[in-house]
């Protein structure tokens, strides 16, 4: 009885164990989009190990010029990356100090307009299917690996319609924009045209009213 | 489970307990730092009939301690989702940890709002608030070993299972893409025909303010009898 206990606690210990280091290595990866507000500033935050490999794909998709500032900084404080006023990127990096990564976004240059941002963070490579997958024995089958190709290809698919999407967004977004201020600006010119016809008949009239000598009247 | 002797539980509990520990409290991910009645909204442009799951987790400032604390009990956020007309599809009040789900009736654009909404944070936390989130969408939010367990799948059969839902994900995309493409093209033609439709409003309001113009000049004049 008391072999057994240590046999099947050690067993549990070494599932655990084998978790928490499948936890590690996961893939922890956002795909967000967010409104940045102007003159603001947005961090996220996101915990990597030592030698992972992370990526950053950001793009801005409505407001302004289309542009925004951001920077990476490592856990120590050094700055990794910084652009400024770019539309969009894509930045890989290998953390050489395991902690705490921070990315930021900056509308600070701009005073009206707020913006639309949409970032995709990746950390890590994709996990198995299945957690006990990990640690196959045997080399891959040809159905299977023939499955892992098409997954990726998909992967790869769904990535590029991502893409896709935020610039008919942005394109849709102008045309919107455009539709509207057409509108705006013929309505602002006819009344300008009322206004200006008016009064300049108005002020004609004016100069010819006044109780002036014949001659003056005649000159002006 | 730990072990049938009750000295062996002793010794062997604790490990374990500290492993289940190690493997609860890891961070859930990205996290960011929201004020204390601030409004942190993020949108999620999704095709019809799509499922979307996010999971958040809440830490709240120490003030003393100058630290995050692991987890706080009483801390709510509340979540609201809204769809592309502006609708509210999910309007609920969560713990410091939840979970919400909500699937797309209309594609479209449609906003997840998170705020807290303690009142504990004016007194503690000195008005900051650490939000753990994760959203997940379509068929990133299928869980395969659950599927697997449930429908009693093989490997092969449960990569099959992903590749259809991946290619289902793709197919409802298109057909998202369709209708936006529609949209767009309504959009630019309802401006053409506006360019066209006030440029000639515009001419014709031109001549005629002249002829007006002119009209009334001349009429004036004669009164005055300069003309």
């Amino acid at each position: 009885m008391d072999s057994a206990a240590p046999r099947s606690t050690s067993a549990l210990l070494l599932l655990l164990l084998l978790l928490l280091l499948l936890r590690a290595e996961r893939t922890r990866g956002a795909e967000l989009t967010f409104e940045l507000p102007d003159s603001a500033k947005q961090c996220f935050h996101e915990d990597v190990e030592q030698g992972v490999k992370f990526s950053l794909d950001y793009q801005v998709i409505t407001g302004g010029h289309y542009d925004v500032d951001c920077y990476v900084e490592d856990p120590l404080g050094n700055t990794i990356y910084r652009e400024t006023k770019k539309q969009y990127d894509s930045f890989t990096h290998r953390a050489e100090v395991k902690g705490v990564y921070q990315f930021c976004f900056s509308n600070e240059f701009s005073t009206f307009s707020h913006k639309t941002i949409y970032f995709d963070f990746q950390v890590g490579d994709e996990p198995p299917i299945l957690p006990d997958m990990g640690n196959r024995v045997t080399a891959l089958t040809q159905m299977e690996s023939a499955c892992v190709t098409i997954h990726e290809a998909l992967k790869t698919v769904i990535d590029s319609q991502t893409h896709y999407r935020l610039r008919e967004a942005q394109d849709r977004a102008r045309a919107e924009d455009l539709n509207n201020r057409v509108s705006y600006w013929s309505i602002g010119e006819t009344v300008a045209l009322f206004v200006v016809s008016f009064s300049q008949v108005l002020l004609l009239k004016s100069f010819f009213t006044e109780k002036r000598p014949v001659s003056r009247a005649v000159h002006s | 489970m730990a072990g049938v002797g009750a000295r062996g539980r002793l010794v062997m509990g604790w490990p374990v307990l500290l492993l289940l520990a190690l493997c609860a409290a890891g961070a859930r991910g990205l996290y960011f730092h929201i004020g204390e009645t601030e409004k942190r909204c993020f949108i999620e442009e999704i095709p019809d009939e799509t499922m979307v799951i996010g999971n958040y987790r809440t830490q709240m400032w120490d003030k003393q301690k100058e630290v995050f604390l692991p987890s706080t009990p009483g801390l709510g956020m509340h979540v609201e989702v809204k769809d592309p007309e502006g609708k509210v599809v999910l309007s609920r009040q969560y713990g410091s940890e939840g979970r919400f789900t909500f699937t797309s009736h209309t594609p479209g654009e449609h906003q997840i709002c998170l705020h807290s909404n303690s009142t504990r944070m004016a007194l503690f936390a000195g008005g900051r608030l650490r939000v753990h989130l994760d959203i997940q969408v379509g068929e990133h939010a299928n869980n395969y070993p659950e599927i697997a367990a449930k429908d009693k799948l093989t490997e092969l059969q449960l990569r099959a299972r992903q590749l259809l839902d991946q290619v289902e994900q793709i197919q409802k995309e298109q057909d998202y893409q369709r209708y936006r493409e529609e949209r767009f093209r309504l959009t630019s033609e309802s401006t053409n025909q506006r360019v066209l439709w006030w440029s000639i409003a515009q001419t014709v309001i031109l001549i005629l303010t002249g002829i007006w113009q002119m009209r009334h000049l001349k009429s004036f004049f004669e009164a005055k009898k300069l003309v």
